[in-house]
């Protein structure tokens, strides 16, 4: 029996992992490569679960298809918010006391109004897919967990493509080393950071309907998620995916098991503690840069 | 006598780029060293490794006999250290008066106790500044000063630190020639006083009456080391960075 | 004006204050007073480590709910009057902030900050598995009608509302012989360049550990009252966003660079906040506040203060 318990535990803690990978994919563009860091990412998923929520009550669309079509409105967003950023903060060198504070509170202004609007109650959404298991042998596969895993996984795998192959990903690589070099390139520096925190928010879009499909959501969620998203992210190597892949698949089995022997309670606790533990002794990460 | 400044063989990558490599580098006290190179040569990594602002991956650093390798950046200020910055680093929220009050406060006065009085710390910042030039400015902002003037900044600083051993990183670029010739002078003035220099600079006529003994490094290595007539004179040093 | 005369004046300021709300002898004021004395103390806690080290700080509401647990758990363990619980929480905040401090302080301030923003959630999972605390369900603190100070007798709210405004004379008194201090020269270096503060001789580490030392055991100040101010903890409210947007908006906005910024800061929102609490919504005084930070970090970076310093400047100049 322990067994069984112990599999599934892992499975789900992979299936997991897999989602927690494309929360943080954004965070891996936007504080890996472009040093920026917002805290206000997982407002942005929230926001895209609830989106995703009210359009599958209302039309019954699928929530990922949701996400898909309001990605360029989640792209536009992000340049916008982007180029407050820039303007405010990282022109006048003051991005760490003060950008800090706007993200902070960009992240509040999002959750109070999430909860003026749709009050604290527990959302969730209708598909297809949310309900039935595929059973192989001892393992259970909940579709629920196991269709965001692989939209997860797709997505993750077009980030990766688009920062090796495409030259516009690489521009985003380089700009996190040696801005100068992409001037010298003809490449204006300000215009590919604003494509790429572009490109951050719009992962958000997708990750908060894959969020919203996994568990039913209220505004405060996203805090929660902050722990996690920021722990993977160091712990993976600011700014690698495949490090960010393993790390949040580790992260996802541990807290599925820390879940399933000791109660669902203590999860948030688990991201801090890695956070605090690869902080203290690795902060370069598992493959780090 | 122990030599003051002992650099044994230290090396130091970042990533896959060497930026130092094998450096033995000995210096005695009171005397003026040059040190030359192209630029990326490793020289601004040598003083950090030096000053504990970064830490060498092989090899040792030994001040006055004692070995350094572990200690923090302050702790090596604290034993006599002082170092200017290539490019300025002022405190913005600070007056100049006050820029240079923290090193009185936090290096001198942990090295001899709180003997100096409030009134004592404001003469000696004003002393300092006058020294540089800048006793004008006293109680302007970094961010009204030239580039120019935020350098001597820099080297006032590091003189408030009361050092031992003080390392200029290139205090003179974009100097017109008496201010370099000031602060030559200076210099020289600080080193009869006891006080042993390492000059980094590009101006090879104010590197050359200024020192004892000249080095050369390039592409993180040491090429040359000796006195600076034979130095200038080496194929190599003129190859790699004199040029014809 | 020197740290003595100050304090005086302080003193003499809060005495006054004081005495005219004894003798107004309204209740509500108390509570009202107590919330804004409250901000105070925390806006000018965060402001140590925020606004004179640079060090963003996003758990206050993790410092003060510690301080709010402290004094439950001593509450069934074995009960002791309001001051020593204060300095409890003082102590158990303090010590936080230094582990915290210790662990995350050698890397950049952006890990410090968001680790402080974890720890909040943290804790509060550990007070909601921990029954001896209440958990979930949350503690109950009765607490006496009146209670004598100095042979008077007072409302117990009348009581708390004394404690805190000492504790903000206190506070306030040590940010401002901070700021004059040498430590406060060696927060300023470490705003502004931690390399050449280090180079300059400043123990960089250990000042920065003074900071969240100092912020942290403020923080456990202000919220060790609590339970006995609301006669019902729950960790949701302990630990409550809205002691960490209000932490950072208060000083944000009332100026960052000196001790008057928070206490302008902290009055001025504050009765904002309760002012719109009673009419609007919670959550809507909440909303603007959020609002408020965003506009103000944007296009007032020195905050109110600062407006009115470079309004001065203006005027000088011929």
């Amino acid at each position: 029996m322990e067994f069984n318990l112990l599999i599934n535990a892992i499975i789900a803690g992979l299936l997991l992992g897999g989602f927690y990978a494309a929360v943080t994919a954004g965070i891996s563009i936007s504080f890996g490569m472009l040093d920026i860091v917002n805290i206000a990412h997982p407002a942005f998923i929230i926001l895209g679960s609830y989106i995703a929520y009210i359009v599958n009550v209302n039309l019954g669309i699928d929530p990922i298809i949701v996400s898909i079509l309001v990605l360029p409105a989640f792209y536009f967003l992000g340049a916008i918010v982007y180029q407050v950023y820039y303007q405010a903060f990282e022109k006048r060198g003051q991005e760490s006391l003060r950008g800090l504070a706007f993200f902070f509170g960009l992240l509040f202004v999002t959750e109070v109004s999430l909860i003026l609007v749709f009050g604290v109650d527990y959302r969730y959404v209708e598909a297809a897919y949310i309900g039935p298991s595929i059973h192989i042998g001892l393992i259970d596969l909940p579709l629920r967990m196991l269709v965001p895993c692989l939209a997860a996984l797709a997505m993750f795998t077009v980030l990766q493509l688009f920062v090796t192959r495409t030259f516009i990903g690489r521009a985003v690589m380089a700009v996190s080393q040696d801005q100068l070099a992409l001037r010298l390139m003809a490449v204006d520096p300000i215009r590919i950071k604003r494509i790429a925190f572009g490109i951050s928010i719009a992962t958000a879009a997708v990750a908060g309907a894959l969020l919203v499909v996994i568990q039913p959501v209220e505004p405060s969620v996203g805090r929660e998620y902050i722990g996690r998203v920021f722990a993977i992210c160091v712990l993976g190597g600011l700014g690698s995916m495949p490090g960010t892949l393993i790390a949040a698949m580790l992260l996802g089995v541990i807290e599925s098991l820390t879940s399933t022997f000791y109660g669902p309670s203590w999860a948030p606790a688990v991201a801090f503690g890695f956070l605090l533990l690869t902080l203290a002794f690795r902060p370069a990460g598992l493959l780090g840069r | 006598m122990t030599a003051l400044l002992h650099v044994n063989n230290i090396s130091k990558r970042f990533g896959g780029f060497v930026a130092l490599d094998g450096i033995e580098l000995v210096l005695e006290p009171g005397e003026r060293l040059g040190l030359i190179g192209p630029n990326g040569s490793g020289k601004s990594t040598l003083v950090n490794c030096i000053c504990g602002a970064a830490q060498n991956e092989s090899g040792s650093v030994r001040f006055e006999g004692h070995l350094v390798d572990g200690l923090s950046a302050h702790q090596r200020t604290h034993r006599g250290m002082a170092r200017t910055f290539q490019l300025p680093r002022p405190f913005h929220s600070l007056n100049l008066v006050d820029n240079l009050r923290i090193p009185l406060l936090y290096t001198v006065r942990a090295r001899m106790g709180p003997l100096r009085s409030a009134g004592d710390l404001d003469t000696r910042c004003h002393e300092l500044l006058e020294m540089v030039g800048l006793a004008k400015k006293a109680k302007q902002m970094p961010r009204d000063l030239t580039q120019v003037e935020m350098r001597k900044l820099e080297l006032a600083r590091a003189m408030a630190a009361e050092p031992k051993l003080l390392i200029a990183d290139e205090s003179m670029a974009g100097l017109s020639r008496s201010e370099i010739e000031d602060i030559l002078t200076l210099l020289v003035r600080l080193n009869e006083h006891g006080i042993t220099i390492i000059l980094i600079e590009h101006i090879m006529s104010a590197v050359m009456s200024f020192s004892q003994r000249l080095a050369v490094l390039v592409s993180g290595k040491k090429i040359a080391d000796g006195k600076p007539e034979d130095v200038v004179r080496d194929p190599e040093v003129v190859g790699a960075y004199l040029g014809q | 004006m020197n740290t003595t005369t100050f304090s005086f004046i302080a003193t003499a300021v809060g005495l006054i204050v004081l005495a005219f709300a004894h003798w107004l002898g309204i209740d509500y004021f108390f509570f009202a007073g107590y919330t804004i004395l409250q901000f105070i103390v925390l806006a000018t806690a965060w402001n140590i480590l925020g606004g004179y080290c640079g060090y963003v700080n996003f758990g206050s509401a993790a410092f003060f709910g510690l301080g709010a647990y402290s004094s439950v758990f001593m509450h069934n363990f074995f009960p002791m009057p309001v001051p020593i619980l204060i300095v409890i929480g003082a102590v158990v905040s303090g010590i936080v902030g230094f582990g915290m401090g210790y662990l995350t302080l050698r890397l950049r301030g952006a890990f410090f900050a968001i680790a402080t923003l974890a720890l909040a959630v943290v804790l509060q999972t550990l007070v909601v598995n921990w029954q001896y605390l209440g958990g979930a369900r949350g503690a109950y603190i009765l607490r006496p009608e009146n209670i004598a100070i100095a042979g008077i007798q007072v409302t117990y709210i009348e009581y708390l509302f004394v404690l805190m405004l000492a504790l903000a004379v206190i506070a306030l008194t040590t940010a401002r012989t901070i700021e004059r201090s040498r430590l406060g020269f060696g927060f300023a270096t470490i705003r502004d360049d931690e390399v050449a503060a280090e180079a300059s001789g400043v123990p960089t580490l250990r000042v920065k550990l003074i900071a969240t030392t100092l912020s942290g055991a403020f923080m456990g100040m202000a919220g060790a009252p609590f339970p006995y101010y609301i006669g019902y903890v729950q960790p949701s409210s302990a630990f409550g966003l809205e002691y960490a947007v209000n932490s950072i908006a208060m000083p944000m906005i009332g100026g960052t660079t000196s001790w008057i910024g928070p206490l302008v800061g902290a009055v001025l929102l504050g009765s904002a906040q309760q002012y719109a609490t009673v009419t609007i919504s919670s959550a809507v005084n909440l909303l603007i506040v959020g609002l408020m930070l965003v506009a103000f970090v944007i296009i007032a970076p020195n905050g109110l203060v600062g407006l009115v310093q470079e309004h001065l400047r203006g005027r000088r100049r011929p």
